[in-house]
């Protein structure tokens, strides 16, 4: 197995009309593009803000519990015999997910823009609950758009929505899974854009989104490397990443982008094949199109129509990816592979035997391209792997698979 | 001339407001679609407005959402479409104009869909996800076609954007009108009314506003207003309850409703 990646980005992305290269940019109906503006223009006075930036590091310190440790899975690294395995723990934060790195920042927006709604759309559920919570903490009024076929998938995430007081609203078109959240999130926002934030999810979606949400998921990457600096005394070789739509990635990789020697791989869902439907790794098999707001790899068919995925992990059955991983794709920054459901199961309770660790299944598949890699890597060669969530949401699913009845 | 540009001129000749059912192409079967363009015009349609199907459709509502559904499921391509009004331009000159998403524009390329859709009979097109700051290869592309490409304003648009648009806008404008009209009989809500005055004191282009007009009198509400009104939804729900039906008899009861708008819009009611 062979890695090359292409130092050759800057870390000032996106431009001013929200362009990473070629990607990106906005598109989306006229009623939404004011409150586009006004998001980006807030969003942009707040990042300069000390006082916003203090109580999103108050909240994120108190109350989400960073830093999260990196932490040398030693008995891994012993029996795969090769790269230094370390794992990012965004599974040790409140809620159990990286995901509310983002909600937090977005809801202190929101509350800054007089926002007295918010809405998201989920798919494995840990956005939704991400944004359920800090709606809880902050008082706002909250509803969740998640596909029916998640929610079946995802019962558990569902009911902690509900407990934490969040409207939860089925979606019951299309493929009834991510993408048709999404859309029903994005109609709501049309018709209640006055007094209503949309908190996106992912590194997804119209300028400013992209930007925003990498930003507030940034916190992942820069602990990391200050976290390597401090036990290694240097830049980790490799930084491994599950990408679905592709925020726990980018907030890990965008901090490194200037240090050329650090690679990055991004893992995407292989699902049972590589057939039309049988996977969702766009990077991997999609081609440049519009979708949610932006230009980006797509799976589509020649029409540009939606092509229908599939992954066993919700998280990352979504036929789209934010637009910066394109760019880092086109670049030859990052590099992207796939892992299929049947490898992420594999890697998902090997983590658990060797490390007492449940992963998610969506960081399960960046676990298992980890696992063939790092044998083949010296012993002094530093691997950091985004470990975005613990996976005690999948446990019924997984057991299901596995032919166990709990 | 362009057929879009033709119609309003005899449309302001005649102090008429123009009336412009949306339809969805393929909704559920093209035969369908073809038969209820010719009877549409016949009971006094100005322009067609037809919808080219797209699988995430995140401007439009529920029903136009399923119409979509309905004809994507029975494997509708886009070249299907432009055979369709290739073959309806030996019956009729009725303007049409595409709805279409900027996802299938993009596909291919811009310029490449507005050949196809000139080529095939179209005069024009609304594209709803494309904002005007990413619009300017298309209105280059259309404006070397002599084809139209309608842009939109919103309640949301500030005066600002507003300038902006109706400069950029070719052939007519779209005004939306998302909030307020559901549930209005015969009165509209006096900002729309203030937007429309506050566009036309910007542009001699006409006016047209569409989302949620459902009812005659709403329409005769719009058509003294505007210079055209757009009826969408309510049009395809009458559809879906003749779905039915045979083909022949769906088209009948469906131009029938259209009929009653159209003498709304026209103030003849």
């Amino acid at each position: 197995m062979k890695i090359t990646t292409k130092p050759s980005v800057k870390a000032i992305l996106p431009d001013e009309r929200g362009r990473f290269g070629k990607f990106g940019g906005r598109y989306v109906p006229e009623t939404l593009m004011p409150a586009l503006d006004q998001l980006e223009q807030e969003y942009l006075k707040a990042k300069n803000d000390k006082s916003f930036q203090e109580e999103l590091n108050y909240y994120l310190k108190e109350y989400v519990g960073r830093p999260s440790p990196l932490y040398l899975a030693e008995r891994l690294t012993r029996e795969l015999g090769g790269a230094k395995i370390y794992l990012k723990r965004e599974d040790l934060n409140h809620t159990g997910a990286h995901k509310i790195n983002n909600t937090i920042g977005q809801i202190l927006l929101a509350r800054r823009m007089g926002k007295k709604r918010i809405i998201a759309e989920t798919g494995a559920g840990q956005h939704g609950v991400a944004t359920a919570t800090a709606a809880a903490m902050f008082g706002l009024q909250c509803e969740v758009y998640m596909g029916e076929e998640d929610m079946h998938r995802q019962s558990l995430n569902v009911f902690r929505m509900k407990l934490l007081g969040t409207k939860v609203i089925p979606v019951k078109t299309g493929s009834r899974t991510l993408k048709d959240a999404t859309n029903e999130a994005l109609r709501d926002w049309m018709a209640s854009v006055k007094y209503t934030h949309y908190i996106l999810g992912s590194v997804v979606g119209p300028h400013p989104y992209p930007m925003m949400v990498r930003d507030f998921q940034c916190v992942i990457g820069r602990e990391a490397k200050e976290q390597i600096l401090e036990k290694e005394g240097r830049l980790p070789d490799y930084l491994l990443a599950c990408v679905g739509g592709g925020s726990n990635s980018i907030g890990l990789f965008h901090p490194f982008l200037d240090d050329t020697e650090v690679k990055l791989i991004g893992v995407e869902a292989g699902g049972v094949g590589i057939g039309v439907g049988e996977h969702a790794a766009t990077l991997s098999y999609g081609k440049v199109g519009i979708l949610h707001g932006s230009l980006s790899y797509v799976l589509q068919d020649e029409d540009g129509q939606t092509l229908p995925v599939h992954s066993m992990s919700a998280g990352l059955d979504y036929p789209g990816v934010g637009p910066e991983h394109s760019y880092l794709k086109e670049t030859g920054r990052a590099q992207y592979v796939s892992a299929t459901d049947q490898e992420a199961l594999e890697a998902f309770q090997r983590c658990a035997r060797s490390e007492g660790i449940i992963p998610a299944l969506e960081a399960a598949h960046a676990l298992y391209y980890a696992m063939k890699f790092a044998p083949t890597l010296s012993k002094d060669t530093l691997m950091v792997i985004c470990l975005s969530g613990t996976g005690d949401k999948d446990a019924f699913q997984v057991a299901d698979k596995l032919g166990v009845k709990i | 001339m362009n057929r879009i540009d033709q119609k309003f001129q005899e449309l302001r000749r005649r102090r008429e407001p123009a009336f412009i059912p949306f339809i969805t192409a393929g909704d559920p079967d093209l035969e369908t679609t073809r038969g209820l363009i010719l009877e549409l015009e016949r009971c006094g349609a100005d322009i067609i407005e037809l919808g080219i199907p797209f699988s995430d459709p995140i401007a439009d509502g529920p029903v136009i959402q399923s119409s979509y559904y309905r004809a994507l499921s029975r494997g509708l391509r886009v070249s299907q479409v432009f055979e369709c009004v290739k073959g309806l331009r030996r019956e009729t000159e009725i303007p049409i104009v595409a709805m279409v998403s900027y996802s299938l524009v993009f596909k291919g390329t811009p310029e490449n869909f507005i050949a196809r859709a000139q080529e095939a009979g179209f005069d024009g097109a609304t594209i709803p996800d494309l904002p005007i700051e990413e619009s300017e290869v298309v209105l280059r592309s259309a404006t070397e076609k002599d084809f139209r490409i309608v842009c939109f304003v919103a309640p949301t648009t500030t005066p600002e954007r507003m300038s902006r648009i109706v400069q950029c806008t070719q052939g007519f404008l779209y005004y939306i009108s998302v909030v307020g009209i559901t549930g209005v009989r015969d009165a509209l809500p006096p900002d729309m009314r203030e937007n429309i005055q506050m566009l036309k004191g910007m542009t001699d282009k006409p006016i047209a506003l569409g989302f949620g007009v459902s009812t005659p009198e709403q329409a005769r509400a719009v058509g003294q207003v505007a210079d055209g009104v757009i009826v969408g939804s309510a049009i395809i729900r009458e559809l879906e309850k003749h779905m039915d039906k045979p083909v022949a008899e769906r088209i009948r009861v469906v131009g029938k409703f259209a009929s009653k708008l159209v003498a709304g819009a026209k103030g003849r009611l």
